[in-house]
């Protein structure tokens, strides 16, 4: 029995709960009158309801996670098991084997010393799950009977159910973050064990990016994992180039939509430009690589540059910028808006002309605003892979050349966890370290735009 | 039609309306209104919500421009020149013919750079010391210089409304307009505010060319020489300030300062 038909079972009961919670309440109603009830029937019922599906759906949760383990361990003290390699790869692949033998997966054993692992396995399997389903069954019988008794006409069952609404709400928002915090962590841990290996002065002060996934991984060379190159690429398309690009077009297609466009110009150009931000990166990347890239190449060659990379930090960038043309705009087009209409009238009943009013007081105090845009743009453009992956190429040059080929902290990041070595290898784990960095720095960015955007709101509320 | 009381004619006209009507779209706002504002005293435009007073007031510097469905027929002088005209630039007619709003509008700059910001559109200035100087003349006109001088680099939206209301009217002063146009300055003040204001109004009158717009009657009896009652888009009654209140010509004008409606 799967843990999808457990739950359909448990929803199946919470109904049943339902529904005799009701009965119960509405029973009580007839014989006491209808103000005789503290709360509504249909409160009653789904309190039962919930002391039905919530305990075996946590019960069910737990035990998916808990049982294979459980089944191991039986299976690794069967006598079975003795004859198993002590550790490493083959112990876990004939245990993985007898493993998918037992639950039907495979049709049969292609080694030998999984074979006698089948039985033990489909033994402690089965008793496992029917543990499993009985106790589940069971905390739905207790849990729904204890709650359809503590029904009474006086029982407040609306402020019950209202709280436990209230806690799977906030289940559901600490998700978001857990998950988040999960990622930090597991970052945490590898860059660690990176650091461990490499010195992180080495790293982030080295000037030379080149780890070689084929070396000796116990003896890393320290000067091969300067990762100053990869940051400079990053900053240099991702805040340097991309902005140039995207903060003035961003700040005047917002200026126009507000103040010049009509309104019916304005109600589909705003739309339309808006989705640039879901064309998906990898057709941006396509775009950079097959006709931006050639076109500066074929523009470097005129105008005398010799020996132009068909790979350019510029392409990227210049694509990049294009990309967040969206984000910027719509930032500044809504914190525009918001500045309230006395200000422009204001300004307009001193003499000043549009272009002055919205140079010298529109602007101004939309440039909270208009900076929260921009921040969350640059993170947007410093976590961006695809487009620098297709357009500036992965070489590590540290230079200020925007025609030449460049790279950034993510494409290291794809590049070494795709790498050729080992995931214990330091050039594997580099990955992390970059990844680490690259969260900080995105985190810092993302924390000081909402600050400014809050300073903004309180502004003119 | 509009009752214009016969003993005005000692009144120098700064600014005259002729058959002025104003459109929203297909809505006809203002009716064929005719009125001249005198150059020395305070002229106040009273009636009740929704009869066009502050919509006229808005034709008076073209501020109905920015409403793109507004549109404006009749003519308005200004010294003699139609500013309805096609060459007339909006720019100069606005320096000159200045507006105070309902509620406090200044900009979240300093208090300094609220008053500088007039001058420096329009060139007033040539150097830091005139336009000190310019910023502190407005500011003593507006009666506002002894409570600001010590903190002229504090946001002007950190003074207390009435102060505000005060920044704004030096605002206007600051670029030395010949009229000045107030749409209700004093309904988003408290009483003593609204004093202080009305004070103020009174020390600009005969230096500048002053209309008001106004729900309280009695504001209008106190700082206006000259009223004109709208109802309904149209100019009812007009005349000294004095004969509208004790001594109005048409039913609408007595049911109206009687209290009868509005």
């Amino acid at each position: 029995m799967s843990v999808t038909i457990l739950l359909l079972l448990a929803l199946g009961l919470g109904l049943a709960g339902w529904l005799a919670g009701r009965a119960r309440a509405w029973s009580f109603r007839r014989s006491a009158g209808a103000g005789a009830l503290a709360a509504l029937p249909s409160y009653h019922a789904w309190y039962v309801a919930l002391w039905i599906v919530v305990p075996m759906v946590v019960f069910i949760a737990a035990w998916s996670v808990i049982g294979p383990q459980l089944v191991s361990q039986h299976v690794l003290a069967s006598p079975a098991a003795a004859d198993l390699p002590a550790f490493g790869f083959k112990r876990e692949s004939l245990l993985a084997e007898a493993r998918a033998v037992a639950t039907g997966a495979a049709p049969a054993v292609f080694n030998d010393g999984a074979r006698a692992l089948v039985e033990p396995y489909r033994e402690a399997i089965g008793r496992y799950q029917t543990i499993g389903i009985v106790v589940a069954l069971l905390l739905g019988f207790l849990g729904g009977a204890w709650s359809f008794l503590r029904i009474k006409p006086d029982f407040t069952a609306r402020t019950r159910v209202e709280r436990t609404v209230m806690v799977i709400l906030l289940l559901a928002s600490l998700v978001a973050i857990l998950t988040t915090l999960g990622i930090f962590v597991s970052l945490v841990f590898e860059t660690v064990r990176f650091f461990g290996m490499v010195n992180p002065i080495d790293f982030l002060f080295g000037l030379h990016w080149g780890p070689d996934p084929m070396a000796n991984p116990d003896n890393p060379d320290p000067s091969r994992y300067g990762a100053i190159p990869l940051f400079w690429g990053t900053i240099f398309i991702g805040a340097i180039i991309a902005m140039i690009v995207a903060i003035p077009l961003g700040l005047m297609s917002a200026i126009y939509l507000t103040q010049y466009a009509d309104p019916r110009l304005r109600s589909w150009v705003k739309p339309a430009l808006e989705i640039l931000a879901g064309v998906p990166t990898v057709v941006y990347g396509y775009f950079a690589a097959l006709t931006v890239a050639p076109f500066i190449r074929d523009l470097a060659l005129a105008l005398g540059a010799s020996n132009p990379s068909s790979e350019s930090a510029l392409a990227a960038g210049l694509v990049m910028g294009v990309m967040i043309i969206p984000f910027v705009s719509s930032m500044a087009d809504d914190s525009i808006a918001a500045v309230p209409q006395a200000m422009r009238d204001g300004s307009l009943a001193m003499g000043a002309t549009t272009s002055e009013t919205i140079r010298r007081v529109l602007v101004p105090a939309a440039l909270p605003g208009i900076v929260a845009g921009v921040m969350l743009a640059i993170s947007r453009a410093i976590g961006e892979t695809m487009i620098v992956v297709m357009a500036a190429s992965t070489a590590a040059n540290l230079s200020a050349n925007p025609l030449e080929a460049m790279t950034t902290v993510t494409v290291q990041i794809v590049a070494m966890l795709t790498g050729e070595g080992s995931f214990d290898h330091p050039a594997t784990l580099s990955a992390f370290a970059l990844g680490f960095v690259l969260f900080l720095v995105t985190l810092g960015l993302n924390f000081v735009a909402l600050r400014v955007v809050k300073r903004f709101r309180e502004a003119y509320e | 039609m509009t009752v214009v009381h016969p003993n005005l004619e000692d009144t120098e006209a700064k600014m005259s309306a002729r058959d002025v009507s104003v459109f929203y779209g297909d809505k006809q706002a203002i009716d064929n209104v005719s009125i001249d504002i005198p150059t020395k005293y305070v002229t106040a435009f009273i009636g009740p919500s929704g009869c066009g007073k502050s919509t006229f007031l808005r034709t008076l510097n073209r501020m109905n421009d920015t409403i793109p469905s507004a549109r404006v027929e009749g003519e308005i002088l200004l010294d003699g020149d139609d500013i309805y005209r096609s060459k007339m630039d909006v720019v100069q007619l606005r320096a000159r013919v200045g507006m105070v709003f309902q509620k406090p509008n200044p900009f979240p700059k300093s208090i300094y750079e609220n008053i500088a910001y007039g001058p420096r559109i329009h060139g007033l200035a040539e150097g830091k010391q005139e336009l000190d100087a310019i910023v502190e003349t407005s500011l003593q006109r507006a009666g506002l210089w002894n409570e600001v001088k010590d903190r002229l680099d504090d946001s002007g939206t950190a003074l207390s409304g009435g102060q505000q209301q005060r920044l704004c009217i030096a605002r206007a002063i600051a670029v030395d307009p010949e009229v000045i146009l107030m749409d209700e300055p004093c309904s988003a003040l408290d009483p003593i505010a609204t004093a202080k204001i009305e004070e103020l109004i009174d020390e600009l009158n005969g230096r500048y060319a002053i209309v008001i717009v106004t729900h309280s009657m009695q504001q209008a009896a106190r700082v206006s020489q000259r009223t004109a009652f709208f109802h309904l888009g149209k100019m009812v009654e007009y005349g000294r300030t004095s004969d509208i209140f004790t001594n109005p010509l048409e039913e609408r004008t007595k049911d109206y300062i009687t209290g009868r409606y509005g």
